[in-house]
């Protein structure tokens, strides 16, 4: 079959609230282990396409296919726990906890963590074991990023580059398949910018990992992304090699108007 | 030392209050709604209680009553929030709000029919007095004071050092984001309304040692005054609602050891009134700014 040589495969993908059809047709092909650029004017229905993958709405149209598996109706949680990882276009981390205990948060539902609460009520050398094992997994994914100084600061007292780099750890907590990031460069300095193209590629090639991102910033889109697509209300524009999408006629004039 | 007992007395008063505060601010917490059935899952553990002793005055009698109490309010609460809240999920909160009263109007209702209006006694054990140096304190309040201080400690200890407990806190910090990162919202709802009413069912047995009076309505008084505790403590804040708890017992025993005494209540509610005024948010309440 064709579709086992993706990871994420979208058939005819839409959305409608009421009249409004905020995704149409969406055909995403994403091969394993690839970084692919989901781009577009202001309320082409990226966001949307993202909450759609991850379970916040249910797809009116269409289906799609994660690992080999059909996987819409799955709630959040389900759907997380298949291996799709996200972040948010607004950060939204759990900011009056600790740096180290919203990684945790993350990593409770990993098999090598399993305890349950009987266990953990009756078997408490097998308890705290989990936890310190947890902890230091979340030392070193914080590590990773950068935050390792940090760990027990609230995350709502780190500087915004952290609070974005956080949200990577957290969503890689979770131990994804394919991670979804909502405009990882929004609000950054170019110099910010630059490091997260490194931190995005150090996560492809380190936890081999398949990323989707939505990005406004094309020299970052250009500078990564393997293949693109590129959303304008909801329709499909244009899609395919970088390259040769951002220099489509379409694209440009949807950016740039006439 | 008369002083030093009155202490005692509001310190183990206000453990009672601090475990139903706790079901409040949990629930307020991790649901965003304001469960004012609360106080009914005391009255429905005091009638458990009062079945359970049936009229044999036998100790493991007592035991079995507390662990029926117990028991019973959990599955209570869990099918509480199963039938009456979780359909309102999404609802607007005045819905929620007017769903809590219907089903507090309707457990009272209930109990009216099973065991009348009037006042039944219940004599939970006997117990004596405790004489350490020049003081004499009923035991019942020394093992009320232990246990709800034992049991807030290992409630802290549940939040801070397991995965369900973080997953606790992050729900009530941010749910959708919670329930992306693998948080299944609704087994944490369902946690945290057992825990709210296995507390309640312990505060309701240490409440009737002290005032052994049951009636349908007498979940409305504790329940209103921990509801109180947990808005001073500032509402959603598990600490907060211990703090709030232990201060309006001990301004309850204090008061009610004086001329004042017919008062106490009123001095309650107007001392909330004046913390709200000065704090808004409670004592340990989040301080929430409006981004613009």
């Amino acid at each position: 079959m064709a579709e086992n040589n993706y990871l994420l495969e979208t058939k005819d993908l839409g959305i409608s609230f009421g009249g409004l059809k905020a995704v149409q047709d969406l055909n995403l092909r994403i091969k394993k282990n690839e970084i692919y650029g989901l781009i577009g004017p202001n309320g082409a229905g990226k966001t949307t396409a993202f909450n759609i993958l991850t379970g916040v709405y249910q797809p009116t149209t269409g289906s799609y296919i994660f690992d080999g598996e059909e996987i819409h109706g799955l709630k959040q949680d389900a759907i997380n726990k298949k291996g799709i990882g996200r972040t948010f276009q607004n950060i939204r981390l759990f900011n009056n906890m600790s740096v180290v205990r919203n990684v945790m948060v993350g990593l409770a539902n990993l098999p090598e963590y399993k305890c349950n609460v009987f266990e953990s009520i009756f078997r408490l050398p097998r308890h705290f074991k989990v936890e310190k094992a947890m902890r230091a997994r979340a030392k070193e994914l914080l590590d990773i990023f950068g935050l390792l100084e940090e760990r027990n600061n609230l995350a709502c007292n780190l500087p915004y580059g952290k609070q974005r780099k956080l949200e990577i750890a957290r969503a890689l907590a979770t131990g994804p398949k394919l991670l979804l990031l909502d405009e990882p460069a929004a609000g950054m300095n170019p110099q910010e910018t630059a490091e997260l193209v490194e931190t995005i590629r150090f996560v492809r090639d380190h936890f081999d990992m398949t990323i989707l991102l939505i990005e406004h910033d094309m020299s970052l889109v250009s500078g990564i992304c393997d293949e693109v697509t590129v959303l304008n209300f909801g329709q499909t524009l244009a899609q395919g090699n970088v390259a040769d999408v951002l220099h489509d006629p379409a694209v440009v004039k949807a950016y740039l108007g006439d | 030392m008369n002083f030093l007992v009155t202490l005692i007395n509001g310190l183990s008063l206000g453990g009672v209050y601090a475990l139903i505060a706790l079901g409040y601010t949990m629930v307020y917490g991790i649901a965003k709604m304001l469960n004012f059935a609360h106080g009914d899952i005391i009255m429905v553990g005091g009638y458990t209680v009062l079945v359970a002793l049936g009229t044999s005055g036998k100790p493991i009698f007592t035991v079995i009553a507390c662990v029926a109490a117990i028991v019973v309010c959990c599955i209570l609460g869990v099918t509480i929030e199963k039938v009456a809240y979780k359909p309102l999920r999404g609802a607007s909160p005045l819905a929620v709000l007017i769903t809590a009263i219907g089903v507090s109007y309707f457990l009272e209702g209930l109990a009216q029919i099973f065991f009348g209006t009037n006042a039944k006694f219940v004599k939970i054990a006997e117990m004596g007095i405790l004489h350490i140096g020049g003081l004499s304190i009923g035991w019942d309040t020394v093992i009320t004071l232990l246990v709800s201080a034992a049991i807030m400690a290992a409630l802290t200890l549940f939040v801070k050092m397991t995965k369900t407990g973080r997953a606790m806190v992050a729900v009530s910090e941010d749910k959708a984001a919670a329930s992306l990162m693998g948080v299944n919202v609704n087994a944490i709802i369902t946690v945290t309304f057992a825990i709210g009413s296995i507390l309640a069912a312990v505060a309701s047995i240490f409440y009737l040692m002290r005032y052994p009076t049951l009636n349908n309505t007498m979940g409305a008084m504790p329940g209103i005054k921990a509801f109180t505790a947990a808005v001073i403590g500032g509402i959603g804040s598990i600490p907060g609602a211990m703090i709030g708890g232990i201060v309006l017992g001990i301004i309850e025993c204090v008061f009610n050891s004086t001329p004042l005494a017919p008062y106490t209540v009123a001095i309650e509610f107007a001392i909330l009134i004046v913390l709200l005024l000065v704090r808004p948010n409670g004592i340990l309440g989040k301080k929430r700014r409006e981004k613009v």
